[in-house]
């Protein structure tokens, strides 16, 4: 991994988080909230996993172990907030 | 003539195995599986208790949620780019960026402990109510892993200032630091969870 490439990772990662930030200074609520939530740290997660931890060349098999926790934990947590929702 | 690692040799496949050790692989499973689990658990109890969460979780600090985030992907980001200066046989540049991860690490502990502080002085505890059973343990459990992570950064710190690692030994520094990216990811599901989602 380059070290521009995990620069422009650090700079994706912390505007997502200036995104998180200020969707709850907000008070935005909802489900569109709640998904828009859910795909920034689903897409923060991705980036951490494939870039930080370096499973962006490995065997699909371990890229997709972690992904997998990241895509089961976010539809739990939708499926909880849906069911909050009703 | 020095033989260059298996990972960097041209037109080679997807590496068979994860960077680092195969049983720290096992053991950041393992771990996320117990916070997976935790963080169902926050989510299916909020839907019992909705305008609880969403009135307690109005009485966390954001503020400092949000510069924790900031802080543990830094120190991700550090820790990423140690690796990649060993890899490259620039071990004294890669003990510096793993002291910027472990500074890193230390303002996230002593940031959150602020935040323990204020919510202890007005006299919330485990027992206050259930929002706030969730938020002291779940993030005290991962204060704890924030705390391994550390002390796993300042032994590699300190080998790889003796030049313990480099591009034909990374085994190491590699595991390691996926310890300390998973504390990282499990942050970020954590904090909008947590501080954010209403």
């Amino acid at each position: 991994m380059n070290t521009r490439h995990l620069n422009f990772v650090l700079v994706v990662l912390l505007l997502a988080t200036v995104a998180t930030f200020e969707i709850g200074e907000r008070g935005v609520a909802g489900p569109l909230a709640m998904a828009t939530l859910l795909a920034i740290s689903f897409v923060k997660g991705r980036l951490v996993v494939l870039d930080f931890m370096g499973l962006r060349g490995v065997k699909f098999f371990w890229r997709g172990l972690l992904l997998g926790w990241l895509l089961l934990v976010s539809t739990l947590i939708a499926v909880a907030y849906w069911i909050a929702m009703k | 003539m020095e033989t260059q690692p298996h990972s960097t040799t041209p037109h080679a496949g997807p590496a068979a195995a994860p960077p680092g050790d195969l049983a720290i692989w096992f053991f950041i499973l393992a771990e996320l599986l117990a916070f997976g689990v935790f963080f169902a658990a926050y989510a299916f109890a909020r839907a019992r208790h909705v305008e609880l969460f969403n009135e307690m979780q109005q009485t966390l600090d954001r503020q400092a949620g949000a510069l924790n985030t900031v802080l543990l992907i830094t120190g991700s980001w550090c820790v990423a780019r140690a690796v990649e200066a060993v890899g490259r046989a620039r071990s004294h540049t890669g003990a510096r960026w793993l002291a910027a991860g472990i500074a890193c690490g230390g303002g996230f502990l002593v940031v959150k402990g602020f935040e323990y502080a204020a919510k202890f002085g007005a006299g919330i505890n485990l027992s206050t109510n259930t929002f706030y059973m969730f938020y002291l343990s779940l993030t005290f459990f991962h204060f704890m892993h924030v705390i391994l992570g550390l002390v796993i950064l300042i032994a590699l710190w300190w080998k790889t200032r003796q030049g313990a690692y480099g591009p034909a030994d990374m085994n190491g520094i590699e595991s390691g630091a996926a310890y300390w990216h998973m504390v990282d990811l499990v942050w970020i599901v954590l904090f909008p969870l947590v501080y954010v989602m209403r």
